[in-house]
């Protein structure tokens, strides 16, 4: 019944009949073969990059490359789904980031789920419908038109048809129908309602399988010994007799200075690999990476520059030049982990021999936010052609960006393939906080220039380290794994546009000029050169996608100049973002916020308020946000009292579902702008853990008894198209509480996290 | 290897527990891996190992215990284990289940074990210790925050689901002393 996969082919088999729409961007060709009664789909592109909608009298199942990290965007994309089709929420099903059934749609990544999958979807439900009217249509003899379904029924004339009825009357493989018509959203009766998440049931009675629920059968399990810095060299292994001697040893595996362990179990793997119990690595010290008291001074100099950007030329240097001042000032940020809940884990099944009828060799279960580019990273590692890897998506911890979940999956690949037994990789806590792919420090130099009614010139100039530590398809090197194993990663990435300069442009009507310069993460083959050299010697910590890339260090400095401009020319600073902003949306957001800034504490006394606004991606959703502070006069500590956000997405899918992920980004934002900075000496990282008893250095992040109250104010759009809410607010919380605090005291901390230290030190 | 028999979720399970070490310093297999891989319990996680996010969390002899650093040799035998797998009663959920599910007090969902465990035994503790008051919003922060008279444990929530968490907390306490 089933034919051989080829590399180049995916199928599904979807039960008698059914109807299937082919959505999403790409070539591939669908067929329909119904010869033998089921409906095969063969997706002939050679990267098969199609997503799926298919329904049959059993089941609606989506296969898409959007997955669920948390958020909640399966319900939401299921709303959508189900409202062209006149269903209910629970209808549907989902299969998830499976590269032999459902790929791509790009990765699930930037905030992009519900708006760019969620109305490919939504045309996807549309010409499904609508072909589930033709044939309502054609078996009650009416016109469509006349033709009204709810609850998987076609009425008309007093005369119903089921849709289970419709779908045996035979086979239809459709292209998405651009010209489907789609309901008005007047007439939405489940997109724009409160629907409860399908996945929380689940997780509250430990039903729902995470990724770290999965373990098959005759799994081994794995742990790495990573080195003490990031250019640590020339491991020898030691007391391999006493890890030997452990019960259930299987291996030890090294690839120059990739060190793993296998056992039969957990506790034995992790006694193998554990210095007092098992292993012991020694390593020669290699070069120290910029130190980090150095970072905000070091990411201005030029030495440490590979590339500069010119994002946006207003042509702004002549009114710098005639203006009578020019007010100046510097920002930094540092770098940032997501520490995600679950220090990440990952299964590899790595055989010898690919499988006769569907080629796979190697099977890999991941919480990967794309597993079609963490595919072709985990062939080139294991010297097999993507066709011969299947990645499964399963759904790990919150990661809020790119965080170890693909590292570790190379990690399991490694140990699997040296083993020749599936293997189950569980990362400490210290090698998640140590070896995570951190989020970028970033320094700012911003200028700007004070007219009679407002601000007249722009300059932002940024200093990031560029995102480029994704799995790339066609480059093992990237990998943590393969860098490890003495492969290079690609070289970086030329441009910061969207990445690390996301959001450096304001969108105020204001000229500007936005500048970056791309800061070298390791050694290259020259002074403007990208390309890493052998053997690869960092000069700061990793960096990749961490929530907004460089939109939450971006905003900061754009935000808490605004204020210091605003303050400067004696403006009111809310007042003055909405004489400044020439968008409606944007303003909306802005004056929603008024009747609270009226009625804000005075400042001063250690209380104060402030407020700070962005356009997500300049053309994204839009935030305006309050917050509300006091300050510990003894110990300095900056307490966030209230956050009021108003939040214009466009159209809102799910109120709820959309406050829970504003909350979040609050709660997350005030963490990053109070209290979270990676720490390191030499080139080793040195806040290994959550929290620390004895001093010495830790990743603390806030507590409950940290949280302010949270008010959120969402403007409905239902006319405008739907845009994601998954990042836009956290880039607003850390100019919001910066500029409280400087009301609050008169001080203006520009660098973050805003520690006791930084205002008990300062001057008002 | 040494045998341990305990009541999990009301029902008494014996299996075996990896141990080393001499008599005078015994090591042995977390009760997480235990609970984990010989009972097939996935409510308590691996979040840190290091007992510092509450992420593994189960009741021990009616007590909050973070599972990831109790090696099984210091578990008595006989001992009462509740894990989040078995806190649905028949088809009926806990009352601090079903205020998490209605006041979608997650995000990814993967600390609410701790959150929920951990203020289960907070809760029976206190109703058990004769104290019949709904805790206040700030008792309950506190409390997930170590920074309570009975816990110095901190509960961890990355995705921000703090307020909510509190709230169906604090939902549940009222049904559970109602």
């Amino acid at each position: 019944m089933t034919t051989a996969l080829t590399p180049s082919r995916r199928q599904f088999l979807t039960g008698a009949a059914a109807i299937a729409v082919a959505f999403s961007v790409g070539t591939g060709v669908a067929e329909a073969d119904a010869g033998d009664g089921l409906v095969r789909i063969d997706d002939t592109a050679g990267e098969a990059d199609q997503s799926w909608l298919v329904l049959t009298e059993d089941a609606i199942t989506v296969y898409s490359g959007k997955v669920e990290l948390g958020t909640g965007v399966q319900t939401s994309l299921t709303q959508i789904v189900v409202e062209e089709l006149r269903l209910r929420v629970g209808d549907v099903r989902y299969v998830q980031g499976d590269t032999l059934l459902s790929v791509s749609q790009g990765g699930t990544t930037g905030s992009k789920s519900i708006q760019n999958g969620g109305v490919q979807l939504r045309q996807a439900a549309a010409t499904a419908y609508g072909e589930l009217r033709r044939r309502a249509a054609a078996a009650l003899h009416v016109d469509a038109d006349k033709l009204s379904a709810a609850d998987g029924v076609f009425r008309a004339k007093g005369r119903t048809v089921s849709y289970a009825a419709l779908l045996r009357t035979g086979s239809s493989v459709l292209p998405l129908d651009a010209a489907e018509p789609v309901l008005a959203p007047r007439d939405y009766k489940v997109v724009g309602t409160s629907q409860p998440r399908v996945d929380l049931p689940g997780k509250l009675d430990a039903t729902f399988a995470f990724l770290h629920d999965i373990v098959p059968a005759g799994t081994l399990h794995g742990r790495v010994v990573r080195p003490p810095g990031r250019n640590s060299r020339n491991p020898v292994i030691g007391n391999l007799d006493r890890a030997q001697a452990v019960e259930g040893f299987v291996d030890v595996v090294q690839h120059d200075r990739f060190i793993g362990v296998v056992a039969a179990t957990e506790w034995a793997a992790a006694r193998a690999a554990a210095p007092d119990t098992g292993i012991t690595v020694t390593w020669s010290d290699g070069p120290a990476l910029i130190p980090q008291a150095d970072l905000p001074t070091a990411l201005r100099d030029p030495a440490n520059h590979y590339a500069t950007v010119v994002e946006i030329d207003d042509g702004v240097d002549p009114l710098f030049a005639q203006a009578d001042t020019v007010l100046a000032a510097q920002y930094f940020t540092p770098f940032q982990m997501h520490a995600t809940m679950g220090a990440s884990t990952a299964v590899a099944d790595v055989r010898s021999q690919p499988d006769p009828v569907t080629g796979i060799q190697a099977t890999i279960w991941s919480g990967t936010q794309n597993v079609t580019a963490l595919r072709g990273a985990i062939a080139g590692l294991l010297g097999l052609k993507p066709a011969a890897v299947r990645v499964i998506y399963e759904e790990s911890s919150g990661c809020y960006g790119h965080d170890g979940v693909d590292d570790c999956a190379a990690d399991a690949a490694l140990l699997s393939q040296a083993v020749g037994a599936p293997v189950r990789v569980q990362w400490r806590r210290q090698d998640e906080h140590g070896w995570e792919p951190y989020g970028g420090a970033q320094a700012h130099d911003m200028k700007g220039v004070l007219g009679k009614h407002g601000i007249t010139a722009w300059s932002h100039l940024i200093y990031a380290p560029t995102a480029n530590s994704r799995p790339s398809a066609g480059n093992p090197g990237t990998l943590l794994a393969g860098a490890l194993k003495g492969l290079l990663p690609d070289p970086l990435p030329a441009s910061s546009v969207d990445t690390s300069g996301r959001n450096a442009p304001i969108t105020y009507d204001i000229p500007q000029h936005v500048e970056a310069r791309l800061i070298k993460s390791f050694e290259t083959t020259g002074p403007a050169s990208a390309a890493p050299v052998a053997p690869l010697t960092y000069r700061i910590p990793r960096t990749t996608a961490l929530r907004s890339l460089g939109g939450f260090s971006n905003s900061f400095a754009n935000e808490s100049f605004f204020d210091e401009l605003a303050h400067a020319g004696g403006h009111d600073p809310l007042r003055l973002r909405i004489s400044s902003l020439p968008d409606p949306r944007a303003v909306k957001v802005c004056t929603a916020l008024l009747q609270v800034w009226d009625h804000r504490p005075r400042g001063g006394d250690g209380v104060g308020a402030g407020v700070a606004f962005h356009q997500y991606e300049v053309v994204n959703a839009y935030v305006a946000s309050y917050a509300e502070v006091h300050i510990d006069a003894t110990t300095g500590k900056v307490q966030v009292d209230r956050v009021v956000v108003a939040h214009d997405c466009g159209l809102v899918i799910n109120p709820d579902g959309l406050r829970n992920q504003i909350e979040g980004n609050v709660v997350q934002g005030i963490s990053r702008t109070l209290k979270e900075e990676v720490q390191y000496t030499g080139d080793g990282i040195t806040s290994l853990v959550w929290q620390s008893g004895t001093p010495g250095a830790f990743y603390d992040v806030i507590r409950f008894n940290e949280v302010p109250r949270i008010e959120t104010i969402l403007v409905d759009r239902p006319d405008q198209p739907p845009l994601g809410a998954g990042e836009p607010t956290i880039g607003t919380i850390g100019g919001a509480i910066a500029n409280a605090v400087f009301a609050a005291t008169g001080i203006r901390v520009r660098e973050l996290p805003i520690t006791p230290d930084k205002l008990l030190g300062g001057t008002s | 290897m040494p045998t341990r028999t305990v009541r999990l979720n009301g029902k008494t399970v014996q299996a075996d527990y990896e141990s080393a070490g001499s008599d005078s310093s015994p090591s042995s297999e977390q009760l997480l891996y235990w609970l984990r891989n010989r009972q097939g319990q996935h409510g308590p996680r691996f979040g840190c190992g290091i007992a510092q996010c509450g992420a593994c969390t189960v009741l021990l002899d009616g007590a909050a215990t973070r599972s990831c650093v109790r090696q099984m040799h210091t578990v008595p035998d006989q001992a009462d284990i509740r894990t989040l797998d078995g806190l649905t009663d028949g088809a009926e959920p806990h009352p601090l289940q079903r205020a998490f599910v209605s006041l979608q007090a997650a995000q990814c969902g993967f600390c609410v074990n701790g959150m929920v465990m951990g203020s289960l035994g907070w809760l029976e503790s206190r109703i058990a210790a004769g104290n019949q008051a709904v805790p206040t919003e700030q008792e309950i922060k506190d409390f997930l925050s170590g920074a309570a008279p009975d816990n110095t444990r901190n509960y961890l929530c990355r995705c921000g689901t703090h307020t909510r968490i509190v709230a169906a907390i604090r939902t549940a306490a009222k049904e559970m002393l109602g």
